[in-house]
């Protein structure tokens, strides 16, 4: 695959206002090969963002055309779909940030002459999670049931549209990195608060299979894939599978089983927990990632298992009481032993 | 060792620390470690060693699964632990044929299936453990997966969902597949129809079989028909649970959870000669007449070892 190398890429990136947009577009700002990065948001970014230059338009309307025209784009790296609502606004707002945002962006980069690469961040929540899913997804396969609202929905619509336009702009490599949960010291999203109380919830006799991507390796793959080039769809994820039980104990973590029908009433104490988490944590999913190392070349500096490791150095220990035992008790037995 | 025992024992008083506040973790080791020596006798020590670095990885999460759930510390540990002398005491399984599973790399085994409960998967996963040190890795239904605890514990044993996906990535991968295509037609069908065949689904063990290319071993279990004599059914209770049947047999629900305990039958389990689809091409899989063929080959010696087994068994709870 020949590298991408010619002087001066300009990048734009949406959904900077997010911390992973805008940690990705200061560090791309940084790379030699590029020129300039333009980082799009509805809202200004929250940190600092060093080089990059921020234009505050929503996407959902036709100013970003002008933007990819006037500032000669060649590559737009779109990160601004959401799983949460967040401070942006109810679910439709949401809905529309995404679908719509989706949308009007890709028709702003159908007029782009200059454009040479679209690269798109999916998830594996286009599966979906359920009772009658394969092991390990291949990016061939279909969620086997189509999700009917929420954001798993909003991704699938996304993709459809990615796929359109695709076809539209034969020229353009499309890359589209359906990347697995996204965890790291200081990611913030449903599974990490999820993870970061202090008593973890779990579905009742459920003890849900989950993949982890560290949040450096995002960046490591979103930068490989503008690097390379290599268009298709590839599914992202650390090696290895752990279970629920297995990361709550990882972390130190008390878990406190809830049957699966109340699972979805109860908002235990403001943590948020939308249909497709839920889903989530009672069936779990694998995906195969055999695609990302052989076409994409791709390969995470951290596996499942590490990320959870790293993941725990952030999070203080709440329930590690009967292993402080066992570990005091293990130290008098092998010192007894030894004399 | 009295000494350091001494010192686990700080003297506390009340006035220190409140009475009811919990007990400080070293309090309890040395408690433990007191308790431990009455128990376990002179070598106590390194006996609890081993078990308390086991009991620790599995309190951190150290320990590790693979891409389906399969835990095989536990389910080596534990679950074949608890099913191995029901093996070998209550229903006396006598395996043969054993030479008729490859000892390394994929292979499917397929197995009549009936007992109202899938004992007969649970036995079939301990007598191939214990003769060849392989790990038999059940295919389930969905409903398995979509049941607490039940879904669970299937997938820590190592079991998956009955798909083409999963069969034919597992077959790939070198390991041994256990399949029982009469699925709930089989398990919950009355005791008056008792080693009678149903209908092997649609054959797609056998698309498996041919895309992978690994022999499938018939498997022919006798005795586990009469652990839960099935007498009747209500399917409108059934319908309403969710449930493809809910059983009657003579003894539940009359004598409530005393019902339970299965009938100690005698079994008689063996494994056919392996019939080979390597000849086969992969596209061939997708041949309806082909996989039609192979399956009834295949349905057809079950029965045959089925009704030359149960005229070999003295009586059924010989």
């Amino acid at each position: 695959m020949a590298e991408r190398t010619g002087p001066g890429r300009v990048l734009l990136v949406t959904g900077v206002s997010r911390d992973l947009g805008r940690r990705f577009a200061r560090a791309a700002a940084c790379h030699p090969n590029v020129e300039r990065v333009i980082g799009v948001d509805v809202a200004p970014p929250r940190g600092d963002i060093g080089k990059v230059g921020f234009v505050r338009a929503d996407i959902r309307n036709p100013v970003i055309a002008k933007v990819i025209a006037k500032e000669e784009v060649d590559t737009v790296v779109h990160l601004s779909v959401i799983a949460t609502p967040g401070n942006t606004g109810g679910r439709s707002t949401m809905k529309e940030l995404n679908v719509i945002g989706t949308m009007q962006l890709l028709a702003a980069c159908q007029t782009a002459p200059s454009l040479r690469q679209v690269v798109v961040k999916s998830t594996t929540q286009v599966y979906g999670a359920s009772s009658r899913d394969p092991a390990m997804f291949t990016e061939s396969m279909e969620p086997r049931r189509t999700p009917s609202s929420g954001y798993a929905r909003d991704v699938a619509d996304i993709e459809s549209y990615v796929r359109g336009f695709a076809r539209r702009r034969p020229d353009v490599a499309v890359t589209v990195l359906r990347c697995a949960n996204v965890l790291g010291p200081r990611v913030v999203s449903p599974i990490a608060s999820h993870f970061r109380r202090t008593v973890v919830p779990n579905v009742l006799g459920f003890d849900p299979r989950l993949q982890f991507l560290h949040e450096q390796d995002l960046y490591g793959v979103l930068e490989h894939a503008v690097r390379t080039g290599v268009p298709g769809t590839f599914n992202v994820a650390g090696d290895g599978v752990l279970t629920h039980s297995q990361v709550a104990r990882r972390l130190q973590r008390m878990t406190v089983p809830i049957p699966e029908p109340l699972f979805g009433l109860a908002r235990f104490g403001g943590g948020e927990y939308p249909a497709e988490l839920r889903a989530l944590l009672t069936y779990g999913r694998g995906v195969d990632t055999s695609r990302m190392r052989s076409l994409l070349g791709f390969e995470p500096r951290y596996t499942t298992e590490e990320t959870v490791v790293d993941f725990a150095e952030s999070v203080m220990p709440s329930a590690n009481r009967a292993d402080r035992a066992l570990a005091a008790l293990e130290s008098r037995l092998t010192g007894a032993s030894g004399d | 060792m009295t000494e350091s025992a001494a010192h686990g024992f700080p003297g506390t008083t009340t006035r220190e620390r409140h009475p009811l506040r919990a007990i400080p973790a070293t309090d309890w080791a040395a408690a433990l470690e007191s308790a431990a020596k009455e128990v376990f006798g002179a070598e106590w020590e390194e006996q609890l060693a081993r078990f308390i670095v086991f009991l620790r990885r599995r309190i951190s999460g150290e320990y590790s699964v693979d891409e389906y759930g399969f835990d095989r510390e536990l389910t080596q540990r534990f679950l074949l632990a608890v099913l191995r002398p029901i093996k070998e005491k209550w229903f006396r399984v006598e395996v043969r044929g054993i030479e008729n599973i490859p000892t390394d790399g994929g292979a499917l085994i397929v197995s009549n299936h009936s007992g109202t409960i899938p004992m007969d998967g649970l036995m079939t996963m301990v007598s191939i453990h214990d003769a060849l040190g392989r790990d038999l890795r059940p295919l389930g239904a969905d409903l398995v997966f979509r049941l607490p605890i039940v879904g669970n514990i299937a997938r820590k044993a190592g079991a998956t969902l009955a798909c083409s996906e999963d069969a034919e990535r597992m077959l790939r991968n070198g390991e041994l597949v256990g399949v029982w295509p009469e699925g709930f037609k089989g398990i919950g069908k009355p005791y008056s129809e008792r080693y009678k065949l149903q209908r092997f689904g649609r054959g797609g063990f056998v698309s498996s079989a041919l895309r992978t290319g690994v022999p499938i071993v018939p498997l022919s279990v006798v005795g586990a028909e009469e652990i839960y004599p099935l007498v009747g059914n209500v399917p409108a209770l059934a319908k309403v649970l969710g449930v493809p049947y809910l059983p009657i047999t003579p003894f539940f629900p009359l004598l409530g959870p005393l019902g339970l305990i299965p009938l100690p039958s005698k079994w008689l389990i063996e494994f056919g000669e392996p019939i080979r689809t390597d000849a086969y091409d992969a596209s061939e899989a997708d041949d309806p007449m082909l996989v039609f063929n192979v399956t009834d080959q295949v349905r057809e010696t079950i029965q045959q070892t089925l009704y030359r087994l149960l005229g070999e068994r003295a009586s059924v709870f010989g």
